[in-house]
């Protein structure tokens, strides 16, 4: 009864977003306000049958409902209360239903916190929102059915994949979701100016806190899952150029350029086109993500889906979407008026060039991860791109990018003295030779581009601090007025800072770990002691486990340091019970130099274990620093919202704001 | 499931000092450690044909091993890596390696992002030319400028006349 209730849910929701997607258009076409305002009605009733749906699968998720397919095929009756929750979106139709949910709750955003915007403007945004909407949920019900009925309902369920029964990759999706789904606003906010023409600073204005919101909660995704895969594949590797994994890198690379250019439209009224560009293949790149992890089109442990039915439902959609899109795009942008004017060396030419840099980043792992698909449907053969085809076009796209990241929030707006600004950082300039010299010391002449690639991570690092302590005047005023200075820094400011930062120390995380990582296999028996980088792990012998739904052979080592004891640790080797899927918990020591890692694998004849160690140097620097980004979007957001609140002249307060802001920012 | 049989350069090493611990699968080692860093090198490079997206050297596919072997027969043969490398996508094909070879159907893999850049930087530079041309500012007479200087003026006093109602 429940689940016929969801779907009937579904079915309204679908009604609603058909009605919202044609009537506020239609309305603001004729200026007919009641129409228009339809919009903000219908994206609200759109909400509540979602959440009802999502509800009702959630439900027979927690009493496993096993005369539903969906439930049958991905759960089961002993799995813990948090994996039956999590084991909603852990199938492809459920997830699908989780990103219909967000982008409703998305689109109800923005008719709730959208009471300022042109009314027009907002009607258009919300219809466009809503035909994401219709495209969804057509491919929910009609191909993607969670609440689909068994006739003879099995005993119990096939239960969830073991790998995703965990933690870290229970929140993975959502995240990556919220940051797919926010970037739609940006999309549909596109979608809108082109349709009524116009783009100005104030539509910037509205842009950037939900691109801003998208790219943190995409960062915050991306950085768990690749923390989940550290610690859960068992084998010490963070990222892997896996096709999934890229296929969410490549919206954070195009978002980021987006969140750079929105910048430029907000502040300098110019990079109008480009912007509504990138807000597009922003979007389009989520859509693909989501549909190339979907649709099974590249098998991994992500690809839940293989039906060819439902990649044909979602070619035609990307092709409406994407193709539309640029379409209207291509129509109407020449008709959007130039802004302001600069030269290349300059504020906005710097960002012009982070966005040059981000999108041929971005097109290199696009072309890395679907030219093998391309080539194979042209009749080419297949060929397999990895690890090393990214080391020698992506890493050289990134450098140069890393090496301005702190040069351009020096350049003064329109203009720019390239000698001056550089002279700012010759502080920085010399720190960074110091840096590189210590970590050619400490490391004892390791590899020569290893040991740069740190000292172009200080240079990032330094240049940024150096440009906050230039902000609050540091050393040049009384400690007393740069206290001052600091606490006015508006969270904007702070926001670019930390972001900065954050990426320079999770850049030096991936240097470290990469070049200077130490692996041992083993087969030890209990007593015996093996030696790894320095570090002494004695292998005390093993206990067995029983989970609540596996079973596990837990192995106890004792890690020391010349004769100091470090540190317990515990890996484990599970069996789930139901999938008969054998996974392996790794235990990890983090210090802020280093992770002590250990696997322990299977016994062999003679009574020992397979052991495997691992040495990641400086590795949590690469989360710790992606913590950083995510606190930055917050903070960053946090001063948005008071002026998002406000727009020029309402209200006094957000007014002064936004100006100390700029004057914060020139 | 990646990362089942890796093994370590490093690791002879400490297998040399200590009798007690023993090399996984110490078939697969060779002997000569340059030898085997080399063998692991070209591990990574290779991919396990039956696995998805994982090199031989960190699957636990049978096959993987099987190729793992065959790396190192061809090492000790006396091969380079890259006759080694060439030896195995005659076998399998381009699909066995993670470096995809450069010939005309990957030119534009390889190039593609040059190409973008190049694109890209083209179109920056002809958005510059445009905006040269827009900026033909004449700088003001000196009637002018006093004209500006008095609207400054102005402005000025009417600011500060408001500022007492605006803090």
């Amino acid at each position: 009864m429940i689940a016929e209730l969801g779907q009937f849910a579904i079915i309204m929701a679908l009604l609603a977003a058909i009605a919202q997607s044609i009537l506020p258009l239609i309305g603001a076409e004729r200026l007919d306000s009641r129409l228009m305002a339809f919009g903000s009605q219908a994206s609200l009733v759109q909400l509540l049958f979602v959440i009802l749906a999502f509800g009702c699968l959630t439900q027979a998720y927690i009493v496993s409902d096993f005369t539903l397919v969906n439930v049958a095929e991905n759960s089961h009756s002993t799995k813990p209360l948090l994996y039956k929750i999590s084991g909603v979106w852990g199938n492809h139709e459920g997830s699908m239903l989780l990103w219909i949910l967000i982008l409703a709750v998305f689109g109800a955003a923005v008719a709730a916190f959208g009471r300022n915007l042109p009314v027009t403007l907002k009607a258009r945004v919300l219809a466009v929102q809503a035909m994401i909407g219709v495209g969804f949920l057509t491919f929910l019900i009609f191909t993607s059915n969670p609440f689909t009925r068994l006739l003879v309902p099995p005993e119990n369920g096939r239960d969830l994949n073991p790998l995703l029964q965990d933690p870290g990759l229970a929140f993975h999706p959502p995240m990556l979701y919220i940051g797919y789904v926010g970037f739609s606003v940006a999309f549909s906010f596109a979608i809108a100016a082109l349709i009524e023409g116009k783009v100005d600073a104030a539509w910037a204005r509205w842009v950037r806190p939900w691109t801003l919101t998208a790219w943190t909660f995409l960062t915050g995704g991306i950085a768990l899952g690749s923390w989940w895969a550290y610690y859960e594949l068992g084998w010490g590797g963070w990222w892997f150029w896996d096709p999934v994994e890229n296929v969410s890198f490549m919206p954070w690379l195009m978002g980021t350029a987006l969140l750079h250019s929105a910048i430029v439209v907000e502040k300098r009224n110019s990079l109008k086109v480009w912007t509504i560009l990138l807000a597009i293949l922003t979007f389009s790149l989520s859509l693909i993500g989501t549909f190339i992890v979907r649709s099974g089109l590249l098998t991994s442990v992500h690809a839940f889906a293989v039906n060819p039915e439902r990649g044909i439902f979602i070619l035609f959609l990307l092709a409406i979407a994407i193709g539309g899109s640029l379409a209207l795009f291509a129509f109407r942008a020449p008709s959007l008026k130039a802004g302001g004017i600069f030269s290349p060396i300059s504020r906005e030419g710097g960002l012009l060039l982070n966005n040059l840099l981000l999108s041929t980043a971005c097109a290199t792992v696009f072309l890395g991860t679907l030219y093998p698909l391309f080539m194979e449907a042209l009749g080419g053969g297949r060929v397999s791109i990895g690890p090393p085809f990214y080391n020698n076009t992506f890493v050289p796209v990134m450098v140069p990018l890393l090496l301005l990241v702190c040069v351009g929030p020096l350049l003064p707006w329109k203009r720019a003295d390239l000698i001056g600004v550089l002279g700012r950082l010759k502080y920085a300039g010399l720190a960074t030779i110091l840096a590189i010299l210590a970590a050619w010391y400490i490391t004892e002449g390791g590899p020569l581009l290893a040991i740069l690639g740190l000292g172009m991570a200080a240079w990032l690092l330094l240049g940024t601090l150096s440009e906050w302590a230039d902000k609050i005047k540091l050393f040049r005023a009384p400690l007393a007025t740069s206290w001052q200075r600091m606490v006015k820094l508006p969270g904007s400011a702070w926001g670019m800072t930390l972001a900065h930062g954050g990426l320079a120390i999770a850049v030096a995380g991936m240097i470290s770990t990469s070049a200077w990582k130490v692996e041992d296999v083993a087969v030890l028996k209990p007593g015996e002691t093996i030696s790894v980088a320095g570090t002494d792990y004695r292998f005390d012998g093993v206990r067995e486990l029983t989970g609540p739904n596996y079973q596990a052979v837990e192995g106890t080592f004792t890690v020391s340091q010349n004769g100091e004891f470090m540190a317990i640790l515990k890996p484990e080797k599970r069996l789930y019970n139901v999938q008969k899927m054998p996974t392996t918990e790794a235990a990890i020591y983090s210090t802020f130099v280093g992770d002590y890692y250990a696997v322990i694998g299977d016994q062999v004849e003679d009574g020992g274990w397979t052991v495997r160690i691992y040495r990641e140097p400086m590795v949590t620097w690469i989360w710790f620093g992606c913590t950083l980004m995510v606190l930055a979007g917050l903070l960053s957001l946090a001063d948005r919202r008071l002026r998002v609140g406000a727009p020029a002249g309402k209200r006094k307060q957000g007014k002064r704001k936004q100006k100390s802001h700029q004057n914060a920012a020139a | 499931m990646r990362g089942l049989f890796l093994f370590a350069a490093v690791l002879l090493i400490f297998t040399a000092n200590s009798n007690s611990v023993k090399a996984f699968e110490p078939d697969e080692i060779l002997d000569d450690p340059a030898l085997e860093a080399r063998a692991r090198e070209i591990s990574k490079e290779v991919r396990c044909l039956v696995c998805q997206n994982e090199p031989i050297d960190s699957s636990n596919a049978d096959l993987a091993k099987e190729l793992r072997i065959v790396v190192r027969e061809r090492l000790v043969a006396g091969d380079s890596d890259d006759d080694v490398k060439s030896y195995l996508s005659a076998r399998y094909g381009d699909f066995v390696l993670f470096r995809p070879p450069f010939n005309t159907a990957t030119f534009l893999l390889w190039f593609g992002p040059l190409l973008v850049f190049g694109v890209g930087g083209i179109g920056l530079i002809f958005f510059y030319r445009g905006n040269k041309n827009l900026k033909v500012a004449k700088p003001l007479s000196p009637e002018e400028e006093a004209r500006f200087n008095q609207f400054l003026d102005e402005d000025k006093k009417t600011k500060s006349s408001n500022s007492g109602e605006t803090s």
